[in-house]
């Protein structure tokens, strides 16, 4: 089984070359879909692996895949399918110039994600997170629009400073490692916890990385870059850095806080992971109330979700199946949600709430879907994110943080009001253009928009475009994923309970 | 015999990477940072040297060489080709030379206090030395706060970078080889990056004044 360690690395990167040498023109632009597919095998079969008592582990121990490792691997690949394959009508009307280079890129990022959440050593991981930055600054400044250029500059300067201050607190950890004799940066030996680290450079390494780290992941206070990049990349490249870079970085952390709980206990981080969670939602809600712009929202909501993810990541280990299971969840809804915003913006043309009104009537192709896939963003059940958000609220008040996550719960409900808002004013109502002829039209704001789907609305015009705008498979296997993965106790079940066991420090 | 020199030429190698960083803050040319931060990269490269010889490890060497060829002459080159082709090379800051200077010193100060607390259980000379990486780290942020030309920023980062590797290898003689690769690979990919990025903006603006990003809010 080892074999499936080096293939999400070896794939794209073999496509990356054939998609910028002209080699890969015979597959069209499937060149990032066969990657994130080559990705999602290797996971699915690192899983089974994982799930038959192996640890599969290559190059010495620097590759290594226990269930953490292969569950992360898995729910990259899915991502990254859905956000690729989804967003195949958007990129062909990319500038024909870069489409080669778009499609390498892609390929490469993916890549390096995979060794970010394969590497079994802190500064492999680093460089690999490093090597998103790399990979998707151009990807962001794709348009070479003024505003995607300012983008992907603060981008860029924010992401890669923060990834150096986590590199400072990496450097840190390695000193504290030389009373074992043999200095390592490996997740193994470090998060064993008979080791003599110097606790005094563990809590300073610890809490710089993690502050690296999360400036990557887009929590609060150093999130200001991330509305901006995910809203002037163009929508694959959106959701696949909300839905899994974010959950890439929040990885690292886990894997950082591990190590510190070990040597210091779990209360350092478990205040800078709390203040930063309420801090995002707090920031979240602040801004969605008065949100203008769609890819905005979403990108927001990133940052709400992130938030409520190193919220159940401070709670510790009673909440972490919930938080991993929130990855998944989080990571095919919002991709899901930006590839249609990408085919919104195309087909409307403007990013603006108020100017796409109506949307049920005039394109239910496009409504229907996003309605579905807000539903399941703002936590309805049977959608994942609902359990997820239960269980860390649930674990939160069994272990004593009933504080927090009764705080959380109040900014949860503003930013559940703010979202179903602007998702009634984009999606229910009469078309603008004919006020006069459709008095019955417009729809009770406020309500349930999964439940108003009402048959009688779309009846109304006479030819509602029920297009989709392009592949529908990638959106409704996401959702139907995203809304039966939580009832599946095996395999999905054991997995989570095996890859929290991993952070527990349980050898 | 080198053990007697050995604590002599830590502290050269350590006192010019703090006095090319303080220079930086002080002086408002570009170029002349650019020139400040080549030299910075022999120090550093000279100070990776002198550790390698101190322990006798032959990987520690080729990385000295390879800091020397990426920080020294490499990233320099970069910067000072895209400097040329700006029309302003001059920065105006938002600090004046005098509080600049002043606020390296605090810096300084505070990155003492901190590493004698962090580092209390280490006596060796190296680790003595390792405060300066730290102030390093902190005067880099101060030029990424204060610089409002994009070519400032990039040296404020190169800044940055430079106080981790010092830390990096007055406290723990350096990661593992491969990692250094892979950090100084990033590290150089990430400023070619900001480079064609810089060269973008002057396309679209004009210059390279980072103060006109200001077109997306809330």
């Amino acid at each position: 089984m080892n074999f499936a360690l080096w293939t999400p690395l070896a794939v794209p990167a073999v496509l990356a070359a054939l998609s910028l040498t002209g080699g890969a023109r015979p597959l069209g632009r499937l060149g990032p879909i066969a990657s994130s597919t080559a990705v999602l095998l290797s996971g699915l079969l690192l899983v089974g692996a994982v799930l038959d008592g192996q640890v599969p582990s290559l190059g010495g121990g620097l590759l290594r895949a226990d269930a953490l490792s292969a569950y992360m691997l898995t729910v990259v690949g899915a991502v990254g399918l859905v956000s690729t394959w989804g967003g195949l009508g958007h990129t062909e009307k990319a500038p024909g110039r870069f489409a080669g280079s778009y499609d390498a890129l892609i390929s490469v990022f993916l890549a390096a994600m995979s060794l970010a959440v394969l590497a079994d050593n802190i500064g492999l991981m680093w460089a690999a997170v490093e090597a998103t930055t790399i990979t998707t600054a151009f990807l962001v400044g794709h348009h070479r629009t003024r505003s995607s250029l300012e983008a992907a500059w603060k981008y860029v300067i924010l992401g890669s400073v923060g990834v150096a201050i986590a590199l400072l607190g990496i450097v840190l950890i390695y000193a504290a490692s030389r009373g074992t004799g043999e200095p390592t940066l490996s997740w193994l030996v470090l998060s064993r916890t008979d080791l003599p680290l110097d606790p005094a450079l563990i809590r300073a390494g610890g809490a710089l990385a993690v502050l690296g780290f999360a400036t990557k992941a887009g929590l609060a206070p150093m999130h200001s870059w991330l509305p901006d990049a995910h809203s002037q990349a163009p929508a694959p490249v959106s959701g696949l850095m909300s839905g899994v870079l974010l959950a890439v970085a929040l990885y690292a952390i886990l894997r950082i806080q591990t190590i510190t709980d070990a040597v210091i206990g779990p209360d350092f981080l478990r205040v800078m992971l709390s203040v930063g969670g309420l801090l995002s939602l707090f920031v979240a809600a602040a801004l969605l109330i008065r949100q203008r712009d769609f890819k905005r929202m979403l990108a927001y909501s990133s940052i709400e979700h992130m938030g409520m993810m190193a919220v159940g990541a401070a709670i510790g280990p009673a909440a972490l199946p919930a938080v991993l299971l929130y990855v998944l969840g989080h990571g095919l809804t919002k991709a899901t949600l930006f590839v249609l915003s990408g085919r919104i913006l195309e087909v409307e043309g403007t990013p603006r709430i108020d100017d796409v009104r109506a949307l049920l009537v005039r394109r239910p192709g496009l409504a229907v879907p996003w309605l579905i896939a807000m539903a399941a963003l703002v936590g309805f059940p049977p959608f994942s994110i609902f359990f997820s958000e239960v269980g860390i609220i649930v674990a939160g008040f069994g272990t004593g943080m009933g504080v927090v996550v009764g705080i959380a719960l109040v900014l949860l409900l503003v930013i559940f009001a703010a979202l179903t808002r602007l998702t009634v004013a984009m999606t229910i109502g009469a078309p603008a253009a004919a006020p006069g002829t459709d008095p019955a039209g417009p729809a009770l704001p406020g309500t349930d928009p999964a439940g108003t789907v009402p048959a009688g609305t779309i009846a109304v015009r006479a030819a509602p475009d029920r297009s989709a705008h392009g592949p529908r498979l990638p959106l409704i296997l996401a959702l139907a994923t995203t809304a039966v993965v939580a009832f599946i106790a095996e395999p999905v079940g054991t997995l989570l309970a095996r890859a929290a066991a991993v952070l527990g420090g349980a050898q | 015999m080198f053990a007697t020199v050995f604590p002599q030429l830590i502290g050269l190698c350590t006192g010019a990477l703090l006095l090319t960083s303080a220079l930086m803050v002080w002086r408002h040319s570009l170029l002349a940072s650019i020139r400040l931060l080549s030299v910075q990269g022999f120090a550093l490269a000279a100070l990776v040297a002198v550790i390698g010889l101190e322990e006798g490890e032959a990987e520690v060497i080729i990385v000295s060489v390879l800091v020397l060829l990426v920080k020294g002459m490499a990233l320099p080159w970069v910067l000072a080709h895209e400097t040329r082709a700006t029309t302003r090379t001059d920065e105006a800051p938002r600090l004046n030379p005098t509080a600049g200077l002043l606020t390296v010193a605090l810096l300084t100060i505070l990155s003492y206090v901190v590493a004698s607390r962090l580092l209390s259980g280490d006596t060796s000379i190296s680790a003595h030395a390792a405060p300066i990486g730290l102030a390093m780290v902190l005067i880099g942020f101060l030029l990424l706060i204060t610089r409002r030309q994009a070519g400032s920023q990039l040296i404020g980062f190169l800044v940055l970078d430079n106080g981790i590797a010092t830390v990096a290898f007055l406290t723990s003689g350096g990661v593992p080889l491969f990692l250094e690769l892979g950090i100084s690979l990033d590290v150089l990919l990430v400023v070619v990056i900001l480079y064609v990025f810089a060269g973008r903006m002057r396309n679209k603006f004009g210059n390279t004044d980072i103060d006109q990003l200001r077109k997306l809010h809330d």
